[in-house]
């Protein structure tokens, strides 16, 4: 059988994981998988490197400048390496990449559980957002215009307190 | 009291009582950052050594840490850290970390809180026996404590921000410890292991990540953070584990029915080496202190009570092997000592146990 990634070598390095309920396999060449920091001796993931076999097709020829965390500098490649982000901030800059990543290691891609005493309110807020918009799409499908004005106001204030928070 | 003093006490996470013969211990692990700092792994040595300055007398006075340990990697020496280790108060990850990382812990190691391990915060709550629930309203109830002296990273999308994706969300692991010598003699255990892995649930041996399952001891855990409510999780996986014991019960019930031989066989062995026996490997020991559990639980064994055993399964561990000796010792010599040990504990289990038989006649 031939590696998957570079599709020259003979795959020796067989990897299975379940990842919600179906099996994932992976075969590699011994470069591949060291060049993908992949670690024999650890704990091994193929959630980590989904990410890093995805790109290898896509972006060969690699012209454009490579994105990198502003706050920790983290690169897209030190991520793809590590299969670990450098700070919270990285969540925002590699949004990109996270819905692939999430479906595949968890059951939805949205938090429902335990929230922050001092988030709680910029969490309600974050709701209340997403209910008035639905409000303000019927109130405009009905042509109900007063109601709409009525509800961007509570969306202009909703944003406000948002940011301010 | 020091950090020595925790040492040199037997674990208290391993004395069971008479209702947990199957499910040893139920455990909660929670993952937190910071949202001012880099996660440990990216932030270098220098910035993890601020945030253990800034965490550390934070925590010290956090009430449900109370009365606590601090001490930092940095101040273990390798046979502290191998200990700490045995006991699930520490990971191997965390044992490998030196100055920059530490340890919170109750001095009844039922509560406990690693600092700059994976991410910032690794809080952890270790109950004896079944009680995932309990352990989730105490990890629940700590984290908030945390929560009010520190500023986490969170997401109202994605929740708690983890330096790994795969604890994104709740940054929850809830797992149980379970003892399984029924259901792996009647070799049962694999196509449960499948099907866990079937329903988001993963099986791990007895020192977590990338460990086998040495003495028919398995950690069963949830794998999916994101989506599920806590209680959810946890719920679904006490659920779950009462099923396996019931599994395991009916297991040994088989094994007596159908293969009692065998199995009385399989038990005196192992005792009869565990006696006998002038040295004993780590795995060794496990795996046939492991058969003599399953004996006692059964009735098969009467000269010894669990709780011998269960002491002896923590006392022949390298650590504490080495901590009772009070000197780092080559292999050869713990196979030995360790050898020594079981022969003289499981001789003072025959003893105590003769005079408790006594003083019931």
């Amino acid at each position: 059988m031939l590696c998957e990634m570079c599709k020259t070598q003979e795959a020796t390095v067989h990897l299975t994981q379940v990842v919600d309920g179906s099996i994932k396999k992976l075969h590699l060449c011994e470069a591949c998988s060291q060049k993908h920091g992949f670690d024999l001796q650890g704990p091994i993931s193929i959630t980590d490197i989904l990410l890093g076999m995805g790109s290898q097709r896509e972006d060969k020829p690699a012209a454009t400048p490579e994105r990198s965390c502003p706050r920790c500098h983290m690169r897209r490649t030190d991520f793809k390496k590590t299969g670990r982000f450098g700070c919270a901030a990285c969540y925002e800059t590699f949004a990109d990449d996270l819905p692939a990543l999430l479906r595949a290691m968890h059951r939805t891609d949205r938090h429902i559980g335990k929230v922050p005493a001092r988030e709680a309110a910029r969490v309600n807020a974050t709701l209340e957002l997403t209910r008035l918009q639905d409000a303000l799409e019927k109130a405009i499908g009905e042509e109900n215009y007063e109601e709409a004005a009525s509800i961007r106001d509570r969306i202009t204030m909703c944003r406000e307190q948002l940011k301010a928070s | 009291m020091s950090i020595d003093t925790l040492l040199n006490n037997t674990g208290a996470w391993m004395s069971s009582s008479d209702r947990d013969q199957i499910v040893i211990t139920s455990r909660i692990r929670l993952a937190r950052n910071l949202k001012e700092y880099a996660f440990p792994g990216w932030g270098g040595q220098e910035e993890r050594v601020r945030i253990w300055l800034n965490l550390r007398p934070r925590l010290a006075r956090v009430p449900l840490l109370q009365p606590e340990i601090d001490v930092g990697m940095d101040e273990l020496d390798e046979l502290d850290k191998q200990i700490l280790l045995e006991r699930h108060l520490i990971s191997r990850e965390q044992a490998e970390k030196g100055k920059g990382s530490g340890l919170i812990i109750r001095s009844d190691e039922a509560v406990s809180v690693m600092v700059n391990e994976e991410d910032h915060l690794r809080i952890q709550v270790l109950a004896s026996g079944m009680d995932l629930r309990g352990a989730w309203a105490l990890a629940d109830e700590l984290d908030s404590q945390i929560e009010a002296v520190t500023e986490y990273a969170f997401s109202p999308d994605l929740g708690y921000l983890t330096s790994c994706p795969t604890n994104v969300g709740t940054g929850m692991r809830a797992s149980v410890m379970m003892h399984l010598p029924g259901l792996v003699l009647m070799e049962e255990i694999n196509p449960i292991i499948k099907g866990l892995g079937k329903i988001g649930l993963t099986v791990r041996g007895l020192w977590g990540e990338g460990t086998e399952a040495t003495g028919n001891m398995f950690q069963v855990s949830n794998q999916m953070t994101l989506g599920e409510k806590e209680a959810e999780i946890v719920g679904n996986i006490e659920q779950i584990a009462q099923e396996i014991v019931e599994h395991e019960k009916n297991a040994r019930l088989r094994l007596l029915e159908k293969k009692e031989l065998y199995l009385h066989d399989h038990v005196g062995r192992a005792y009869g080496i565990l006696t006998h026996a002038h040295l004993l490997s780590t795995k060794e020991a496990l795996d046939l202190l492991s058969d003599l559990r399953l004996g006692v639980d059964m009735g098969i064994v009467s000269a010894v009570d669990r709780k011998t055993v269960d002491e002896l399964l923590m006392l022949t561990q390298p650590g504490h092997l080495q901590k009772m000796e009070g000197r780092i010792l080559k292999p050869k010599d713990r196979d030995r000592i360790r050898a020594k040990r079981v022969r003289e504990g499981l001789s003072r289990g025959e003893k105590k146990q003769r005079k408790h038989g006594k003083s019931h006649e």
